[in-house]
């Protein structure tokens, strides 16, 4: 299919550099595919953040000793490694939060609560997360709001026949840019200007999309993008939430505490400007050093390559799956790769998931076996679960070939 | 890691490729309940007929893995017929042997035991922590469906 694609990463040498996977298990290695859930860690995020804790560390933006300005520098620095990898205009556009849920729950509670009234209509998609589900459903039950479902294609993919009949009248588009489920990439672009030209707001789950592809937030035309850390490489604990900086000012703060403000008085307060207005309390510190190194890691690498590998990849594995499974297997999700992700979500016969996770580990193959987090699809695919495998930059064909493998043994096992 | 002999046991197999008492109850006379496995999605619904305390008729519906589907199958076997407090003593034996409650054989009086049977073949679990929730599913459903006010009206 891609046999064309030139492979520019060279595995071996990423995947020396992660220790774990350079452990094993019952004296056997690791084929670690499920970085779609998170990714391993590589040793230059983890030095950073073992130098920063044992030479920097200290609480930023507060103390006027020079060790709190260095490490606050560091953590400033590593704001802007971020809004470069997404091609932010500013640092300041950056958000620091807990994860990519935390981000889109910041977009709903404080956007969200400010800017939609009763009867106003949210446009998701049948791919999402429930990051993007329940944080909206939490506001429909608080407000009243209507959502709309963009349904999907029988290969996966957004069906957008009907896109401005759903978005008319919308205040809110909110839509992944790639499927933590099927793989699929999604017309980000066109999303966001159907959403533009209906007035809308353009939201993106961009959680599984960043660590894998190129991102420009400003070529997408988005309005808010949330992503994490620890699926790139980086600790968890820390994601970020991009919006336009006017968007970020006009937005109500989100949690109240110690540095989002300006003034606090006995009868009221003065927020702080974007974005330490939406960072209250003591953020993660350590972890956005390590959030920095990552993006660093992740350059160094440079995303059209790591793009490349995982197409590269994502054809090895379905190649080999049909080859050896064929008729047994289910892959579910889009066939043309210029629409997929490295994620690969199918089903053995009428094996259980969890079952063919269990066999799998027996193998040390690590693959996720359940809902994903995306229940309203697994509805629309007919499943209860499914058995995901993911690749990242560590991954090679031994990994694929490992769990084709174990693939063999679990149907030996249940007699198929 | 133990082996994966322990935990597929061929009784297992038996019961997930043949699941005993599949099916529904008209309810009422029959209470239901429904157990999720909120990690994986598995759901189970069991639908019980209690006739003077005692479990006339029992059904299993829903889906999940083999762990979890033949343990409702053999449960449905298990209680068939029993009484209602020999069922709660034989749940917690059961999850005893999960080493979820400590079942020390004391505090069921002179309730009658009933035998495990084919249930101990579910011991293996107990070597793959991940997999007792979905052993234990189908029990703490039966439980639920138990509780219901219905049943001993």
């Amino acid at each position: 299919m891609t046999t064309e694609l030139i492979d520019t990463l060279d595995v071996r040498t990423v995947k020396a550099q992660f220790p774990l996977l350079a452990t094993t298990i019952d004296d056997a290695p690791i084929h670690y595919l499920d970085s779609a859930n998170s990714a391993q860690k590589p040793h230059a995020v983890l030095d950073a953040m073992t130098r920063f804790n044992e030479t920097t560390y200290a609480p930023i933006n507060r103390s006027a000793y020079r060790l709190a300005a260095q490490a606050t520098d560091a953590y400033e620095q590593a704001r802007a490694k971020v809004a470069g990898f997404v091609n932010a205009a500013s640092p300041d556009e950056i958000v620091f939060t807990k994860n990519a849920t935390e981000a889109m729950n910041l977009v709903a509670q404080a956007w969200g609560r400010a800017n939609l009234r009763a009867g106003d209509a949210v446009v998701l998609s049948h791919l999402e997360h429930h990051a993007n589900i329940v944080p909206w459903h939490l506001l429909a039950a608080e407000l009243g709001i209507e959502l709309r479902w963009i349904p999907l294609t029988d290969d996966g993919r957004l069906d957008l026949t009907d896109l401005d009949r759903l978005v008319d009248g919308a205040k809110v588009v909110s839509v992944t840019a790639m499927s933590n489920v099927l793989g699929t990439l999604t017309p980000v672009t066109e999303l966001c200007a159907a959403a533009h030209r209906a007035g809308a707001l353009a939201v993106v789950d961009a959680c599984q999309f960043v660590p894998h592809n190129a991102t420009d937030v400003q070529a997408w035309g988005a309005d808010f993008a949330a992503f994490s850390s620890h699926k790139m490489c980086g600790p968890s604990g820390i994601g970020a939430l991009w919006g336009r900086a006017e968007l970020l000012e006009a937005t109500p703060p989100f949690l109240g505490g110690g540095n989002m403000i300006a003034d606090v008085r006995l009868d009221g307060f003065t927020s702080a400007p974007v974005p330490a207005k939406f960072e209250a309390g003591t953020p993660p510190i350590t972890e956005a050093i390590g959030f920095g190194a990552a993006v660093d890691f992740m350059n160094g690498l440079g995303m059209d390559a790591v793009r490349a590998h995982e197409l590269e990849l994502t054809s090895y594995a379905l190649e080999t799956l049909e080859a050896r499974f064929g008729d047994e297997i289910t892959i579910h999700g889009p066939r043309r790769l210029d629409v997929r992700g490295g994620v690969l979500s199918f089903a053995l016969r009428d094996l259980h998931p969890h079952d063919v996770s269990q066999v799998l580990d027996q193998r040390n193959v690590c693959i996720r076996a359940g809902h994903h987090c995306a229940k309203p699809l697994m509805k629309l695919l007919g499943v209860a679960a499914t058995a995901r495998a993911s690749f990242y930059v560590y991954n090679d064909r031994d990994d694929v070939d490992a769990l084709a493998d174990a693939l063999d043994s679990a149907s030996d096992i249940f007699g198929l | 890691m133990p082996g994966l002999e322990d935990l597929y046991r061929e009784i297992i197999l038996d019961h997930y490729r043949t699941p005993r008492n599949r099916g529904e109850l008209p309810t009422p006379p029959a209470v239901v309940a429904q157990g999720h496995n909120p990690l994986c999605g598995d759901e189970i619904t069991i639908y019980l007929q209690v006739d003077d305390g005692v479990i006339g008729d029992v059904k299993v519906g829903g889906q999940g893995c083999s762990i979890s589907q033949s343990s409702a199958s053999m449960m449905s076997q298990a209680v068939k017929g029993h009484g209602v407090d020999e069922v709660r003593a034989l749940v917690r034996r059961f999850k005893g042997m999960m080493s979820i409650e400590t079942d020390d054989g004391s505090g069921d009086g002179d309730v009658q035991q009933l035998e495990l049977g084919d249930l101990e073949a579910l011991q293996g679990v107990v070597k793959f922590p991940v997999r007792i929730k979905c052993a234990t599913l189908a029990w703490n459903t039966l439980l639920d469906a138990l509780d219901r006010p219905t049943v001993d009206a």
